[in-house]
């Protein structure tokens, strides 16, 4: 076995271990990582997202427990101080010892801090680690002024981090362009106007001299003699390779810094390997991800003895968001010394800028610039990858072909889809015909495309879809055998034909006599649109709706009644407490704040619920695909931490949604502060108090795929908070597929939250109102099911067992277990032994 | 499992005694009512929307769970079907088959309408 050690536990240190797991055996490799960091590695390119969620764990590549599972032994926190190349060991700052037959260097960069006088004061950052933005967002708490030095790619990120934590946000530009080794002067103007649009103020051509201020910065000092006030400083003026190691080792580093490596990533110590932002290539630094990975690629390929691949160069191409604006730029943008024809399409209105260079002999793309509209990156990435001929009017690639057809471009297979993971257009297209792929998040898992920085997921989503047309299946989404028509489309037509009969629907749209797929999720439909009594059509509906209850082990039912915000009086307590003693019920209080009783034959439930109503209860619904609970914190009545009576609201919540039947189960909770007591984070609309108001997120789940959810809108007051609620449930109710919990939904979502925003907060589909029409009728037509069963003597009948005998099932059986009871369990034994 | 050896499928051939279960109304449309007869029990269903009536036994063979009554009814093709509203495991109506699975048979009975009344066939 061969013993490797890797230095560095970034991206490209991760991605290193990934691969080289996937592509040798255990036994083949041990692998063991040293990181400096406290933190397992994460996702740097998303760095700034940690400013508007503040999760480690949603940063990470993966978990801690993915190492363990992999045999790698992961060391955090421990720097590797020495390497003794002789004797093939290595020494940590603690003493600790290891050795190697071969060493991966992942050390990637640092910031590069120019040498300006005061660089050392308080409210000085670099923008590089979990560490570094933890300090800036404290010292954010007590700054209203920051400048960010450099408008490079990463300053800019730095900028939109300065804007979320409410920064009077300044740019500090060198030369006379935003990100100058990408745009032009052209692209720079036009990006520049959008940022100072959105509230960032750029300054060019701005040499700093001094940062002003004693212990504590207060400003900047321009070599012109210009001042700016400021409280803190971001710098991000690039990045320095982490090559102190190399260094003292006597491995051959750059001038300028950077370890030396060949072709095969090779430092001039054979048994070392340098990677990622630390490498020297050709004199070259790369600090994008892409590249790394490849390098990584390369050196498992060396492990392993493939020698099939190298490294040569890169493309180098990018396209991101910056601030919400859409900057590309590929091959070569800027065409400084080649010869070339340039197009250039600007919209000063719009605030788009276009640039593509045309060879001098008109036949091939060179590279371009896209500002304010990206769309066509991916298009024009693969004409200028792959030498593909242009049409005979090249300004059709950026303006659109006016009149006739679309210049729409066919990629070879070999085309690059995926940078990040390296994944052609044939590979996307072999794996959808192989393995039978029906939805984009197969081909995701499957491939890998569009999983590293995610910028091609619309490329990958269209080759998809056109793989699928061209093996002559359609994409669409049917219900069941009975119904050619997805969940959504049923809504509109019972909706616009007011058909309220599940076999008035079959008769109608559908084809044989139904199934249990297709009559519950109709059932749903017609409960979401029209709001009358389930049992009017009690065999359509899942057993759980049929009687109102939810069927246990051996056939018997468990009883909710509804507790709103968890808040319930002794007396109301001490009813649940008889009603338990009087029919043997075995009691739990559920995850929902609320009590179950277990244990009731369906004979029982319409005598228990009548006395639960007497008292004062309504039904839980637990039984439903509907709202279940709204759970809550105690709030400010009680907590001395509260910010809002977070129990009132939550009743208000629950009390206005309560019974709203949809595709899936809904849970809620609202939390009285940031502390968050209640889990709102884990709920499919969780709300938190804050200093001005509410925060609403929206598609969490817990269960089997946990996720956190998002946020849709911000420091909005209660009014606000339901409208939009209103909006996004019965969008969620129109849109969703049968089953689908509302992560799942939005996880589909083309666009995501961002989309969702839009439909829901800025109403782009102009339905908010008629979504909340929609929901208040929901509300005013209400009525406790329970209560409608309990008085009425013939759905009453409905709950037996036998229709000939008036007695319980005489099979089900329950044994002592704890001071209660508990079913007899389905005994495995019993189970045919066919 | 004395019960599950109880359950043996009945033709109308076969049938000594015709058990008398309930009046027509008392049952759901296309949805099934349970009826004892000497401890066994039987799930009988209207299929209203075939126009037709089945019998099986009530107890799921998956989990042996006495709820087959409370199941689904449905078509799988042609073929009319329960669905057990423990697991979803779904039985032809016809011949009692596991459609979804490898679970035993259930067993069917014969089902007559007659003034109104609805009855069971059992063999003694």
């Amino acid at each position: 076995m061969e013993k490797i050690i890797v230095i560095g536990n970034g991206m490209v240190g991760y991605k290193f271990c990934e691969k080289l797991r996937a592509k040798a055996t255990k036994e083949q490799f041990s692998i063991q990582v040293f990181g400096e960091e406290p933190n397992v590695a994460y996702d740097r390119v998303h760095l700034s997202e940690y400013f508007s969620n503040q999760s480690v764990s949603d940063l990470e590549m993966a978990p801690r427990s993915w190492y363990v599972e992999n045999d790698i032994e992961l060391i955090t926190g421990e720097l590797i101080i020495n390497i003794d190349r002789e004797n093939k060991k290595i020494t940590s700052h603690t003493g600790l010892e290891a050795s190697y037959d071969k060493l991966i260097l992942a050390t990637g960069s640092s910031a590069f801090v120019p040498p300006i006088k005061g660089s050392e004061m308080q409210g000085v950052f670099v923008y590089r680690t979990i560490e570094d933005l933890e300090a800036i967002i404290e010292y954010g708490k007590t700054s209203k002024k920051a400048a960010v030095l450099g408008g490079g790619l990463l300053g800019l990120e730095a900028a939109k981090a300065m804007l979320d934590l409410n920064q009077e946000t300044h740019v500090i530009e060198f030369a006379s362009r935003l990100m100058p080794r990408q745009l032009d002067q052209g692209g720079s103007d036009s990006l520049k106007s959008k940022m100072e649009e959105l509230g960032v103020n750029i300054h060019m051509n701005r040499n700093t001299a001094s940062i002003l201020g004693e212990d504590k910065m207060t400003g900047l000092e321009f070599t012109d003699g210009q001042l700016l006030a400021a409280d803190m400083l971001v710098i991000s003026c690039g990045i320095k390779p982490r090559d102190e190691l190399a260094t003292q080792c006597g491995l051959e580093v750059g001038t300028r810094g950077g370890i030396v490596v060949n072709d095969l990533l090779e430092t001039t110590d054979k048994d070392i390997y340098a990677i990622g932002e630390c490498a020297l290539h050709k004199n070259f630094i790369y600090g994008l991800v892409a590249p790394g990975y490849e390098m990584a690629d390369v050196v498992v390929d060396q492990l392993l003895d493939g020698k099939e691949k190298v490294f040569e160069s890169y493309d180098m191409s990018t396209k991101l968001k910056l601030i919400g604006v859409d900057v590309a730029s590929f091959g070569d943008a800027l065409c400084e010394g080649t010869p070339h024809k340039p197009i250039v399409f600007e919209d000063n209105v719009e605030g788009v800028y276009k640039r593509i260079n045309i060879s001098e002999d008109g036949k091939s793309l060179l590279g371009g610039i896209l500002v304010g509209d990206a769309e066509a990156y991916g298009m024009l990435l693969q004409v200028t990858l792959n030498g593909m001929a242009l049409p005979p009017n090249p300004e059709d690639l950026i303006l659109g072909s006016r009149g006739g057809e679309a210049a729409e471009m066919e990629l070879p297979d070999t085309a690059q889809i995926c940078s990040c993971e390296n994944v052609t257009k044939g590979d996307i297209c072999k794996a959808v015909v192989d393995q039978n792929l029906e939805n984009i998040a197969d081909v995701k898992s499957c491939t890998k495309a569009g999983t590293g920085c995610g910028a091609c997921t619309p490329m990958v989503t269209d080759i998809f879809n056109d793989q699928l047309k061209s093996m002559g299946k359609s994409v669409k989404k049917v219900l069941c055998e009975h119904f050619e028509y997805s969940r959504q489309e049923l809504f509109d037509l019972i909706k616009i034909k007011g058909i309220k009969s599940y076999d008035d629907l079959l008769d109608a749209h559908g084809s044989g006599d139904g199934c249990e797929v297709c009559k519950p999720a109709v059932a749903s439909l017609m409960a979401s649109i029209w709001n009358e009594l389930i049992l009017n059509q009690d065999t359509i509906q899942d057993t759980n709706d049929r009687f109102l209850a939810n069927i246990q082990k051996g056939g018997s039912y468990s009883v909710v009644p509804r507790i709103p915000g968890g808040e319930i009086t002794p007396d109301k307590l001490i009813v649940i407490g008889q009603v338990a003693k009087k029919y043997d019920l075995y009691t739990k209080i559920t995850g929902g704040q609320r009590i179950d009783l277990f244990g009731a034959s369906v004979n029982q439930l319409p005598d228990i619920w009548e006395e639960l109503i007497d008292a004062g209860f309504e039904s839980g619904h637990a039984y439903g695909k509907s709202l279940r609970t709204v759970k809550s914190c105690v709030g400010s009545s009680w907590c001395r931490y509260g910010l809002h009576d977070s129990v009132s609201f939550a009743i208000e919540v629950e009390e206005r949604y309560r019974g709203l039947r949809s595709p899936h189960k809904l849970k809620s909770a609202v939390s009285g502060c940031r502390r968050e007591c209640a889990e709102a984070l884990s709920k499919d609309f969780g709300i938190i108090a804050t200093d001005l108001g509410w925060n609403l997120y929206v598609c969490g789940n817990g269960g089997a795929n946990p996720q956190h959810a998002l946020l849709l809108a911000g420091d909005v007051d209660s009014e606000t908070c339901l409208k939009y609620i209103d909006r996004f449930l019965m969008f969620y109710i129109k849109t969703a597929e049968p089953l689908n919990r509302t992560a799942t939904w939005l996880n589909k979502m083309e666009g995501g939250i961002a989309y969702l925003k839009q439909v829901v907060v800025e109403d782009s589909l102009g339905i908010g109102t008629e979504l909340e029409r929609e929901m208040d009728f929901m509300v005013d037509t209400y009525k406790c099911e329970w209560k409608e069963v309990v008085n009425n003597p013939e759905l009453r009948k409905k709950f037996t067992h036998f229709v000939n005998a008036e007695i319980p099932d005489p099979t089900m059986q329950f044994e002592a277990f704890r001071g209660q009871k508990k079913p007899v369990d389905w005994d495995v034994a019993l189970v045919e032994s066919k | 499992m004395t019960e599950t050896l109880a359950y043996k499928t009945v033709t109308t051939e076969e049938v000594s005694t015709w058990l008398e279960v309930a009046v027509e109304k008392d049952f759901p449309s296309n949805g099934g009512v349970c009826a004892e007869y000497k401890g066994l029990q039987v799930a009988v269903f209207n299929f209203t929307r075939r126009n037709e009536w089945y019998a099986t036994q009530n107890l799921c063979p998956h989990k042996q769970q006495m709820i087959l009554s409370r199941g689904m009814l449905g078509s799988e093709g042609e073929e009319p079907k329960v669905a057990c509203p423990f697991h979803k495991q779904t039985f032809s109506l016809k011949n009692g088959e596991n459609l979804n699975g490898d679970h035993c048979a259930l067993a069917t009975y014969p089902v007559k309408v007659e003034n109104g009344y609805v009855y069971v066939g059992f063999k003694n």
